[in-house]
């Protein structure tokens, strides 16, 4: 008799639906897979290694690099460490433009993983709704840092600038004439936080629109109901956070059960799921939508509201403004050793962790005193939910593999550090 | 009666309708996308592209070889080398930034305390041959130069937040 073998089967690292560099090697029992093997590292570029070898401040860049869908909120995990080590707070309006941009970051990444999802089990259509969306988010990261990914916005005591009082606007060109430029400027006419509140009032309704194109439809609900399942017990021991385990019931929410920055501040609530299964964590993603825009909203009317320091005063650990660096002496001796030296914190090590929108995204440092980390080590909340590849994919078909990683929310750059 | 109308749903496609009139409304309305390069999206004053070196209104280069940009830059991107000129002022006579080192984290205009290095708004620019990537004082001069006006102004429209 024939010996029956499994067929072993390369799934990426090159293949679109692998988000990035995923190489699963799947052992197959004709369409079934009967194991899952997630080879990582491609993407493997020493950040935790770099860090060790500046001072504090410089890898603040590194980190919208780990998870580059989420920008702000790695910042954040970074920075709260920081502020923990040197036992520093920054100053209240601060606090709200932290809670607001990462709200804003978390749509972002949400954005990104609904239209991707969607793509990979496919509906081409949500992609593009989806990316129309994150354009006019984006235009609020480069209005207030200057760039529209890699912000490296947040510091250490604060944040770098206030928000701006102006948009930036359209300009009339070949193609596009004064009234379509006129158009488009609408929303711009005003400070950045009318930019941000009227995107936040028209967002729900296009969150309605996804939701019409998706959460009823018979081919996205054969493709996700039912696959991947993962019970609440096997959630929390397989590490997961964020929605993947609100997804299987568990109300674990860091904004809630060890707040920072506002989050104490501003009402809002934590979507579960009930199955744990992909379909789950889709609707917990879409209703963490509309939480984070309400948690946006209730931030802009705070902000307009109460005007104040958004960097902490102590010129140890922040920099003084440029007007007072240019005419006083003790000033300009802070920026200096600033910039070259940088801060020494007390020996010690801390862990500090934000809810990140894939989940814990943690910092643990270990300081020697000098100016920078002895160690640094990055808590992404990735990847867990790699790890957990196998037991979630056995059983399921081929075609199942591509939804599971899309529910997962893989990011590679946070995996492979 | 629930079940009967699900089932009526079910059978004439009622949400795949449904959806496919939110495609097609948007087939019909008007177009989100923009013509590039002829239209171009705006760009924030606090925009982080392509480096320059600016000269202060006079004509004299700003840089005054403090090498502070070189120290903060995390990527290790800038090199700088200085020697007092004839007349004893102290400037660079080397000012490399290596591109593809570079994060534009804009860390080195944040440390400057002269004004001298920045970030300009360009953010289309290309290399054809292997070393192209490397802007030499000259190069970075000269677009401090071309842009003095609008780097002026953003710098100016932000001189209150930074």
């Amino acid at each position: 008799m024939a010996e029956i073998r499994n067929y072993t089967l390369n799934f990426g690292p090159q293949h679109p639906a692998a988000h990035g560099v995923l190489r699963l090697v799947l052992e197959m029992d004709g369409e079934v897979i009967e194991r899952a093997d997630p080879h990582i590292g491609l993407l493997h570029r020493g950040t935790e290694k770099l860090a060790e070898s500046k001072p504090y401040n410089q890898s603040i860049g590194y980190m919208d690099r780990l998870d580059y869908v989420s920008m702000m909120c790695n910042e954040h995990g970074y920075v709260r460490a920081i502020e923990k080590l040197l036992g520093i707070a920054a100053p209240p309006r601060a606090q709200y433009i932290r809670t607001m941009f990462d709200e804003i970051t978390r749509i972002l990444n949400h954005l990104m993983w609904l239209g991707t999802h969607a793509l990979d089990v496919g509906a081409m259509t949500v992609f593009l709704y989806c990316f129309r969306e994150r354009e006019d988010l984006m235009d609020c990261y480069e209005a207030v840092s200057g760039t529209r990914m890699h912000a490296t916005y947040y510091r250490p005591g604060g944040v770098y600038r206030d928000l701006p009082d102006q948009m930036p606007r359209y300009e009339q060109s070949q193609f596009g004439s004064a009234a379509e430029a006129r158009r488009r400027n609408a929303s711009r006419e005003g400070s950045l936080l009318d930019f941000i509140e009227e995107f936040i009032d028209r967002f729900p309704g296009l969150v309605d629109e996804y939701e019409t194109l998706l959460t009823d439809n018979r081919i996205w609900k054969q493709r996700t109901v039912g696959i991947g399942v993962v019970t609440p017990e096997r959630a929390r021991q397989l590490g997961f956070t964020g929605p993947m385990l609100r997804g299987s019931g568990v109300a674990w929410d860091l904004r809630k059960k060890q707040t920072y920055a506002a989050y104490d501040q501003v009402e809002f609530d934590i979507p579960i799921g009930t199955n744990g299964d992909c379909y789950d964590r889709y609707l917990v993603r879409v209703e963490e939508f509309r939480q984070s825009a309400r948690i946006v909203k209730q931030c802009v009317q705070w902000l307009r509201e109460n005007p104040g320091p958004v960097m902490i005063d102590d010129h140890k650990i922040a920099p003084p403004m440029r007007a007072a660096m240019k005419d006083d002496m003790e000033a300009l001796i802070h920026h200096f050793k600033l910039f070259t030296e940088g801060y020494c914190p007390p020996p010690g090590e801390v862990y500090a962790a934000v809810e990140a929108p894939k989940g814990e995204f943690g910092c643990y440092i270990v300081s020697d005193g000098a100016n920078k980390p002895y160690r640094l080590k990055v808590r992404a909340p990735g990847f867990p939910h790699m790890a957990a590849m196998d037991e979630m994919a056995r059983g399921h078909m081929l075609a199942d593999a591509v939804a599971i990683i899309g529910t997962m929310d893989i990011v590679f750059g946070e995996i492979d550090r | 009666m629930k079940t009967i109308t699900n089932y009526i749903r079910s059978l004439f496609l009622f949400e795949l309708l449904k959806g496919l009139s939110i495609t097609g409304g948007y087939f019909f309305s008007r177009k989100f996308t923009l013509q590039y390069p002829e239209q171009k999206a705006p760009v924030s004053p606090r925009f982080r592209g392509l480096h320059a070196l600016r000269r202060y209104p006079n004509g004299e280069e700003r840089c005054i070889a403090c090498k502070l940009c070189e120290a903060v830059c995390p990527a290790l991107a800038i090199t700088i080398e200085a020697e007092p000129r004839e007349d004893g002022s102290r400037r660079t006579t080397r000012y490399d930034i290596d591109l593809f080192k570079c994060i534009y984290c804009g860390f080195c205009e944040e440390s400057c305390p002269v004004d001298s290095i920045v970030e300009t708004r360009i953010y289309e620019y290309h290399f054809e041959n292997r070393g192209e990537q490397i802007m030499t004082k000259q190069m970075l001069l000269d677009i401090g130069d071309k842009y003095e006006e609008q780097l002026a102004d953003d710098r100016a429209a932000q001189a209150n937040v930074r």
